[in-house]
Parts: C-alpha cells; structure tokens; sequence
C-alpha cells in the first residue's frame, strides 16, 4: 500500500507492507539513529517524534503514520546540538546506543515543558534505558544545560 | 510481530464493526500488546480517523475516547482533579512517556488484563463503558463479559461525588505490578478495587459494614482482612499468592489510613 | 610516590566520539549493512538436552528468497572455545558451530540464510527436526558427578587443563590452602559459615549482539562486529572455519556497549561461516530474547565462605569454596572462578592467618555463561563482604572499623592475591573520606520514618585487578605526521568507556601536544599492533603502558630525525612541546619540519610500535555505602543515596572514570534488587525480554555521588590502575547490609526481591 508521510521535513511517499513497522520504513529513509534494542517496547531507543509528540517506532505501524509528521534526530540537529555538547562534557554519552533515544525525549521535554525540574526530568525520560552511565551523568549534563539557558536569558 | 495482510482506517464505527466481525481482523489500538503476539492478522482495523482520541468533561461525566491514550489520562486535568490524582498515579508508572502516547484507552481495557491499572483505578470509580452495539454497560459488568467482536467506542466516568486512592505494588518502578489496590468512596460507599492478582480487578464493597461508623485503626484493620479473605489470589515469578494476599490486606489498610486522613 | 600536576592527565576531556554519538551518526554494526547482504537466522532447540534424530530443510530451502539452510551435516567437525582469551585457553574446546547434540535450549539447530529476515523468519518455521528428547542436568548443584554427561563426546579437549574431568561434568577444579587453616579456626573466638547464591544475570548491553562478514577486495573473510576481542575473534573464527589466520580480518566499529558479553565470540561464526559457503555479505543479529537465552551471562556461582575472628574483631581464618556453573559450553568457566576467591580473600591481607580457596566448575543443560564485568569478583565480594559484615554485627563493631581493623594497606604482601605487594592501595583513604561524606555515623543507625518505611545504611569494600599478570599483552603504535600531529593505532577496543580518548590522552602528555592533535585508530587485525583486547580491565593500564613506551621509543626517533638536520649529535638535541631544540646552539625545528623531513630521503622512521605486558596486576580499590529505604509491609527497596570513592592510582579521564562507576553501580543495584533469571522446570530461561528481566531506570538508582582516592603505582601508566570492573563489586553486599540493618535478616542469594524482605521473619 502506498502511504505519504512528512520525514525530517520531506515530504515523501512510499510503498510498504501493511506490517511494516516505522522503526523499518525510517531506517530504509537513511535515519539509521533510530535503533532497536528489544521487541517488547520496553527500552525507548527507537524514540521519534510524531507531531511533535515523542512514541516508539517500533510498536506503530508505518501505515498509522500516513498523513502524520515524523521526525528523527537526523531532522533535529540543530536542537539536539544546543544541548548534546554539556552531556559530552559529562562523558555520560558513554557507547552512544541509547543517545538518540534520550535526545529525542529531551527534545520532546523542553518542548512541552522549558523548565523542568530534576524529578520531572528523571520522570520525562524513565522509558529511556541506558546500561552504561548510571543515568547520573545524563541528569548533570541536561541540568548544566538548563542553567546555561537561564544564564543566559537573565 | 504478527504479519497483516491489509491495513484500513475505518470511516465509521460501522464500518469498524463490520470489519471486525472476521475472525482474523483485528482493532489496532496502540498496538503494543499485539505486536508481541505471532500469528496472522487478516484486516488491521485502525480507528484513528474517527475522532475517539478526546477526553471531554461535562458537569456529570468525562466521556472518554476509545482511543484517547494514557499519556492524555495522566495529563488530564479535570479528570485528576476529580478523581484526586488517582487516575494520574494510576498511569505514571507504566513504562515511559514514549509508550503512554501509543498505549490507547480501549486498548487497555478490551484486554481485560490481570496486569491493568487503568482498569484498577477504572472500577474504583462510576465508570462505564460504550459499546458499539452492546451500548452502555457499567465497567464492572464488562470486565466479567466474555469476550466478542463489538467496538469499545468510549469510556464514561460519572463525577459522582467520590474519593479515590491508586495504589500499586512494583519489584522494579516501571514494570508490571505484583498487585494493584485502589481505594474509593463513592457515593458514600466503600470500593477495595484488587488488579494483577495476577488475575484481572475485582471490587470488593464492604458488606458487613465494618466502615459504618467511618475509617479508624479498628475498623480499617476489620474491612482490609475482609478483602484479603475474598480477594482470590495466585502465584507467577513475581509473586506467590501468598504474598500477594499479605499485600492486598497491607495496602487496602494503608489506603483507609491515608484517606481517613481525607475525610 | 605524588602525583606531579598533568597538562593532559586526569584531565576530563570529551570523548572523541562524543558528539558523533549524541548526533545520531550511523556508525554501529547494523549501520554498515549492504544491500544485498543475507540474513542469518538460527533455529534453536526447544530441548534442554536432545539429539537430532533426524533434520528436515527441503521445504524451507524452497521458499522464495532463502539461499541455503545449513544443518550439523554442513559443517567443519573441528572443535573450539568462543572464550576471548589468549591461547591456548583455559576454556574446553567443546563447540561446534551446529551441534548433532543440543545442550540447552536455544541451542542452535540449523543456520537459515535469506534476502531478507522475514523470510528467514517464515523458512524457519518449516524446518522439521526430530530430537531424541534426553534427560538434562539442570541444576548445577547436582551436575558433579551426574551420571548425565553434558559433554560425553570423544573429540572434546582441553588445551590448558584446570582440573577438568570431562567424565565428571567438571572443566576446572583447585583446592589451596595457606597456613594452618584449620588450627587457627579451632583458636577463633567466633567462627561461622553460610553460602551465597548469585545467577547467570545478563550484562544486558544496549546494542545486541550483532556481526556482519563479507568477502573483501582479495577475496579473505572481512569481519565487521560489535567485538571487544578482533584478534581473539581472528583466531576463533581459523579454528571453527578450518581457515587460515591469514585470510581472516576482523575489526570492529562503534560497540554499543559490552561488560564483558561481547568478550565472547557469540554471533561471528554464523555469518561467517555463511558468507563462505555463499560468497556473500551476511548479516547476523541476535533480537534481545536471543541475547537473553544464548547470550554470554555471568556465572551462577554458590560461594561457600567460612569465617573465623577473634570477638576484638580480628579476622584471621578465611575458607571459601566455590562451585561455579558454566553452563552447556565451558567458556570463561576455569577463569571467572578463580576471582570468587583471589579478588576477595586479599582484601582481608592485615590480619589474615591462614586461608583455603576451592572450587568446582560444572557443566549443566543451561545457557553457556561468559564474561561478565568483574568475572567472578562480584560473586566473592559479595560473599565475603556479607560476611564481614555479619561479624561486625555479632560482635557490635562498627563495619567500617572493622574494615580498618583488618583491611589490607599499602605495601603489605597480600598471600592471597599470588603474592603481589600492594604498593598502590588507598582503600584506608577511601574508606576515611566515604564515611566522611556520607555521613555515615548519622545514617547507619536505623531510623523509622514512621510511616511503615525504615532508612538504614550499609557498607562494602571491593577490589578487582588490572590486566592478568604474566598473560595480557596490550600494544600502541605511534607516529608523527608531517603537520605535526599524531596517530596513535591500537588493537584494544573502545566499548563506549573511552579508551580510544584516554589513550589520546597520554599521547598529549608525553608527546606535550593537545589531546586534538592525536587521531586514533583501532581495532582492526589488518593494521592494529597485537592486543588481547579490552577485558579483564587491561586497557588503560597494559595498552596505556605500551602507549607511553611508545611515545618515548617516537620521541627518540624524532630526535635522531632532528640531530640529522642539525647536523648534531643525538644527545645535542631535546624534544619540547612542538619543537625539537638544539640544547648547544639554542636552534629550533618546529615538528612540522621533522615530519615533512622525515619523508624525503630519511631511513629514521617517525613511528614506534611497543609491546607491553605486566608481571602484576595492582588492584584498584574501593568503598560503597549506601542509604536505604525500606517499606516493611511491601518489601520493596528505593535507593535513596548510594557513595563511592575509588582508588583507580589517578583517573586519567575524571569525566569518564566517575560515570564508568556510576553505572557499574547501577548494574549493581540491579542484580541486587530486580534482576532475575528463573527457568521452567524443562530449563527454558523465563527472563528472556526486557519485559521480564528488569534492569534498573532512572528512577530506581537514587542519587549516586562518586570521588576518588589517589594512589601511586609505580607499574602503571602516570601511577594509575584500572576502573572498569571494580564498579559493580559493592552494591550486592551493601545493600544486602543495609537490609539486614532494617530488617534483622540476612539474605544469602541474590536479587533480594521485596516478597523475600516482606515475608521473611
């Protein structure tokens, strides 16, 4: 079936199985950030945001998609960029699997909400799993970013 | 992941129903508990276009779309005001914000999951659901039906006046929960509403009228035993039954004691 | 000896790869996969013990789109070991890459090649196996000396032998005992004795386990995995495939992550083997449940510790016996043993008298366990600290002057740990500046919050090693370019720690340049000097000491280079930041202008490769407390505030170093509290999901704060040692305490689940 969808802020058309997932029809778009790392919809690497709003590629059919605005980190560059350097600062993007996952939550929280606290923060992102960094440094770095902006708007 | 042969979005509820009068077409919600199933799905049936994705409030009820997700229950104001976050607290914990804006309404309880909390804190409250054809039958009927290939259109809560305590049990903080225990009053009677037993919610009222006189230390004590002896519980690798009794007792207690506070 | 104050060391510099990661960037395994590359899937036994009467592919090799099927028929009849480990290796060589014998389920039973994976998906289901279902062992308590034999076949061997008897489901067995064990334990005022059982807990790393092989430009096996072992791998893949060394590359990408799983060649030899027999490129790529049931976990270990003080709470008498089960197949089984006892008993050196270490390791029909961060430390940590702890509760001593009664101190010879001298060892510190900051003597007392809830502390020290002695080898190349930077090329790989940076790093303090102008390539078999790779934390002390010889041998050669267009003596000439200066006439060459030199009609040439491998294995050290909340009715455990301080000798990379122990902490807690492995009763592995096996959000960790503690160690790179491992030895036993503390029970087995503190009196 062919569905037409916004990706990245191009708007393409596709040809698709009725089954196939979106995690699949945006890895085949080139959005290789976009990742796998269960099949229970428990882990929260394969984040995108579908009008705006943050949902796991894997678990929506591309077919729900059709007519709907998606993007992937490879479309929120600049955004994630405004961020993403105080968490290298932390060492905390350690293997790196689960960063766009994260990224994109986060984008998705300063956009719903500019000025969370730490708890709303840890709460936003409790569906991101990551193995390596103990999530501490994660929570350091976006709160370094965070007190930055401020700095800076006052 | 179940394979699907073709995918439609129906353009009306009767389109929706008679599609999914085939056996093998399946009502896509969010999708997340079906997309772990195997198998063959013959028409995925997606009601996206029709308009069930709204929580509206009116001064009796709040009218909930079939396919209004968790993450819309957990934000909503109205609906936590009234049922004193309960319904929030219900929700908050289930895995991630990612999954709360897939996870639909209709999806969690057409399952009429043991591991439900949104059908726990549901039954706590004057809830019903809209069936396509089935029409309007009180939450507690529905979650003893059979199931049958009907549309759950929306659900309605009535904004009796009434009190409400979510409370569940988890090993790790977002995973399913070994018990879920709501607490309410409404309409001035007593609700113990016990999920994830593991089997499905079930509500206990107080029959022998042990809250009466109100909620104190005895008479609490009195109606948690009562419940903890009529909840019917069992075992599963994240509790024994036991347990799980010991548990059903201790929160429904602990839920008197902080609404007895409330009252 | 003092740290000087580095211009690059101890430094927290981002990641090289940093940004590239937060990005987004398709640099993984997964990322790099052709076209028209197969993919390899794998049908697995539903059986725990079976042979394969009969295998049916016919109808699968039919469907559309399927390239071949393979079956134990197909296959090279050479046993191996997947052990990343150097040769030859401790573990038995007891597998093939298709089995007529299946030991576990999820064993594979046939190699599917496909265009695409739903199609190997569907040809799978058609693929009709008979097994001749036999009885399995399966639990690792009864497996010595069963009557069932996991490995009753002719070909099995062992090229370094532990004490194996293959007759007796055993692949490794020792029994040492130091001084007069039994006569101090019959003069302890207090002697007692409990077993702690811990799982096959999964490392659980974000990326699966994936590979993809192809065929290169001269026609050699080209190997692109998520490895921490490219040579290890190398030389698997020639024994399992019959092919020579020389026709194999393999090197490695991005990793998503590794603690040790990946220190097991687990996928390579499916793609592999296809892409042989196929000519093709080939992608195989475990799903989570696949790495759950036939991953690489940690060893289920039952650790026996008895314990013999005096009531001044002397410890003198430590006795430890641990039966460990590998599993179906017996990698890392003779060496993740060996650290129950070796990096826990030492911990003890002060006052200790005599000790025993022994053990068993057996084989059972469960899922092959490998290399897990700590590789058998945390078992025995765990075991022992939990000890200790008990003792100071029978006897009303504080644990942390327990500790610094009997804690081993710098420059005391430790019996247990072969013995090596502790000429770097802080943990005193440590423990000094934890309690400190803690605020231990306010929290370890037990306080009711009075709504059901107790808060209470607990308490634990941990030791791990750097490298194996006398065994790893680690290599760096280094070379000067003509625009005055460097390459630094190593074999070790970067799972995400950062070493690829941390090395970088000790680059720029020798060389006296930026840590930018060091570029760094590895791990590749083709063009990386010989490494053992990135386990048994080796790689900032072994491959970083080789980094810093190699920098001095390049600074020489640069030298020799300048003398040359001095027209000087070797010893006129000095090496500065950037320049090389003629110490007699004051003149300078900036590096440039040697690197350009150095390509015209010059026989000196501007790189060193070096080789090193260390006779010792300094421990790094540390403490962990941590404050509790416990709900008595529910059972269930926040984490309110866990601290670590850690002597690693110095933190090259203080960023990297506190978050690598912050999430070994998390790791931790999680094995502790909700990660867990049950199977049914016909040994089918129920935590096979993330759904089921819970690792730990964040929201289940509580707030972690980590400092660190210096040392010197005289063998190390800039006086350091390592931090990968140690990191996840304290939470185990300080929570453990920390309950008991609330509770008044003691819980030998782990995860402690909330139903166990609830109902347990």
């Amino acid at each position: 079936m062919e569905i037409s969808i916004k990706l990245n802020g191009r708007s393409i058309k596709c040809d698709i199985d009725p089954d196939m997932l979106l995690i699949d029809l945006v890895r085949e778009h080139g959005c290789y950030s976009v990742k796998r790392g269960c099949e229970t919809s428990n882990c929260g690497l394969c984040t995108v945001l579908m009008d705006g709003k943050p949902v796991l590629s894997c678990s929506m059919l591309a077919a729900r998609a059709d007519g709907h605005e998606i993007y992937t980190l490879e479309g929120l560059q600049e955004e994630a960029n405004e961020f993403a350097g105080f968490i290298a600062d932390q060492g905390t993007e350690q293997c790196g699997f689960c960063n766009p996952g994260y990224v994109m939550n986060m984008v998705a929280l300063l956009r719903e909400n500019p000025d969370p606290t730490d708890e709303e923060i840890l709460h936003y992102l409790a569906g991101n799993l990551c193995r390596c960094s103990g999530y501490e440094g994660q929570l350091r770095g976006f709160r370094a970013y965070l007190d930055y902006k401020k700095s800076k708007e006052s | 992941m179940i394979t699907i042969n073709q995918y439609v979005r129906a353009q009306s509820l009767e389109e929706a129903y008679e599609l999914n009068q085939k056996r093998n077409n399946r009502i896509v919600g969010g999708m997340l508990w079906m997309k772990m199933q195997r198998g063959r799905v013959g028409t995925a049936i997606d009601m996206c276009d029709l308009g069930l994705d709204t929580i509206e409030e009116t001064d009796e009820e709040f009218s909930i779309g079939a396919m209004a997700t968790l993450r819309q229950l957990e934000l909503h104001e109205g609906l936590n005001s009234y049922s004193d976050n309960a319904v929030r607290d219900a929700v908050k914990d289930i895995i991630g914000v990612q999954f709360r804006n897939l996870a639909t309404v209709g999806g969690s309880i057409w399952g009429r999951f043991g591991f439900s909390d949104v059908l726990t804190v549901l039954l706590a409250m004057d809830s019903y659901v809209e069936l396509y054809k089935g029409g309007i039958i009180p939450m507690e009927e529905f979650a003893r039906m059979t199931y049958d290939n009907d549309i759950l259109v929306r659900v309605i809560v009535k904004k009796v006046p009434a009190k409400v305590i979510y409370n569940a049990m988890r090993i790790q903080r977002t995973d399913f929960p070994v018990i879920t225990c709501a607490l309410s009053v409404v309409n001035g009677e007593y609700r113990s509403v016990i999920g994830a037993r593991p089997g499905k919610a079930v509500v206990v009222r107080d029959e022998a009228g042990r809250l009466k006189g109100g909620i104190n230390e005895e008479s609490a004590s009195a109606f948690a035993r009562d419940v903890a002896m009529k909840v019917h519980t069992g075992s599963n690798i994240r509790g024994s039954a036991e347990y799980r009794t010991h548990l059903v007792e201790g929160l429904t207690l602990r839920n008197l004691m902080n609404m007895g506070g409330k009252c | 000896m003092e740290h000087k104050n580095y211009n690059a060391i101890n430094k927290s510099v981002r990641k090289k790869d940093s940004m590239q990661l937060l990005l987004g960037k398709p640099v993984y395994t997964g990322d790099m996969v052709p076209k028209d590359a197969l993919f390899v899937k794998l049908l697995r036994s539903p059986h725990a013990n079976a042979i394969i009467e009969s295998i049916d592919t016919s109808k699968a090799k039919l469907v559309p789109g399927v390239v071949d099927v393979y079956t134990w028929e197909d296959v090279p009849e050479n046993r191996y070991s997947n052990a990343g480990q150097t040769a030859p290796e401790p573990s038995p060589h007891d597998r093939l890459i298709l089995d007529r014998h299946v030991r576990f389920v999820g064993d594979p039973v046939a190699i599917i090649a496909a265009e695409d994976e739903k199609t190997a998906l569907k040809a799978m289901k058609m693929i009709k196996v008979n097994y001749e279902v036999l009885e399995p062992v399966l639990d690792f308590r009864k497996a010595k000396d069963n009557p069932i034999l996991v490995h009753p076949e002719d070909n099995w061997s062992v090229p370094s032998d532990w004490g194996a008897f293959q007759d007796r489901n055993i692949i490794a067995s020792e029994d040492n005992t130091h001084g007069d064990l039994e006569g101090v334990m019959n003069d302890c005022d207090i002697v007692f004795e409990h077993t702690f059982h811990t799982k096959q807990y999964s490392q659980t790393p974000m990326e699966t386990f994936r590979t993809l092989t192809e065929l290169d430009r001269y026609g050699r096996l080209h190997v692109i995995s998520s490895t921490q072992i490219v040579f290890h791998v190398r030389r698997i893949l020639s024994v399992a495939l019959g092919l020579p060394k020389s026709k194999i590359r393999v090197e490695k990408p991005r990793i998503g992550g590794g603690f040790g799983a990946k220190q097991t060649s687990v996928t390579e030899v499916f793609p592999a083997f296809v892409t042989m027999k196929t000519g093709r490129p080939a992608y195989c790529c475990f799903s989570r449940e696949e790495s759950q049931i036939a991953g690489s976990p940690r060893h289920e270990m039952d650790v026996t510790v008895r314990l013999g003080a005096n009531n001044d709470g002397t410890v003198r008498a430590l006795d430890v016996y641990t039966l460990s089960n590998t599993g179906a197949y017996g990698e890392h089984g003779p060496t993740t043993v060996g650290l129950s006892g070796h990096k826990s008993i030492p911990l003890y050196t002060g006052n200790l008298e005599a000790h025993r270490f022994a053990f068993d390791v057996v084989y059972t029909n469960t899922l092959a366990a490998g290399a897990y961060r700590g590789y058998g430390a945390t078992q025995g940590v765990f075991a022992v600290e939990t000890m200790v702890n008990e003792l100071a509760e029978k006897l009303g001593m504080d644990p942390t002057e327990i500790r610094d009664k009997n804690m081993v101190r710098e420059g005391m010879v430790m019996d247990a740990y072969f013995g090596e001298t502790a000429n770097a060892c802080a943990l005193d510190k440590c423990m000094a500046r934890c309690k400190e900051i803690f605020d231990w003597d306010r929290r370890y007392p037990v306080r009711d919050m009075g709504n059901g809830k107790v808060r209470t502390a607990g308490v634990a020290m941990a030791m791990q090693g750097s490298c194996i002695s006398g065994l790893d080898v680690g290599s760096a190349t280094v070379k000067l370019n003509e625009d005055g930077t460097y390459n630094l090329i190593i074999g070790a790989a970067d799972m995400g720690t950062g070493c690829d940076t941390i090395l970088a790093q000790m680059v720029a303090e020798c060389m006296d340049c930026t840590v930018d102008d060091v570029t760094v390539f590895g791990a590749d078999t083709d063009a990386s000097p010989y490494d053992s790779g990135s386990y048994a934390s080796s790689t900032t002390y072994v491959t970083g000491g080789a980094t810093v010889k190699a920098c001095e041998e390049l600074k020489a050669k640069i030298c020799a280079i300048a003398a040359e267009m001095f027209g000087c003596e070797k010893d006129s000439v000095e090496f500065g930041s950037g320049q090389v200066k003629n110490i007699e006439t004051g003149d300078v060459l900036p590096l440039e202008e040697v690197g350009i030199k150095s390509q015209l009609f010059n026989t000196i040439s501007p790189e060193a490769t070096v080789m090193h491998s260390s006779p010792v294995s300094p421990p790094p050290y540390m403490v962990g407390m941590v404050e509790i909340e416990l709900d008595k009715l529910t059972g269930k455990v926040d984490i309110i505030d866990y601290m670590a301080v850690v002597d690693c000798g110095i933190p090259i990379n203080p960023a990297l170093a506190r978050v690598q122990t912050e999430g070994g902490i998390v790791q931790g807690i999680g094995h502790t509290l909700m990660e867990n492995v049950t199977f049914t009763e016909n040994g089918r592995l129920i935590e096979n999901s993330l759904m089921q096996y819970r690792i730990p959000t964040r929201l289940d960790c509580g707030r972690l704060r980590v400092e660190f503690e210096t040392s010197y160690e005289p063998t190390g790179p800039f006086g350091a040692k390592s931090i990968g491992e140690i990191v996840i030895n304290t939470p185990g036993p300080a929570i453990t305490h920390a309950i008991y503390r609330a509770t008044g029970v003691w819980h030998h087995e782990l995860p402690i689940t909330p139903e166990q503190i609830a109902m347990t009196k």
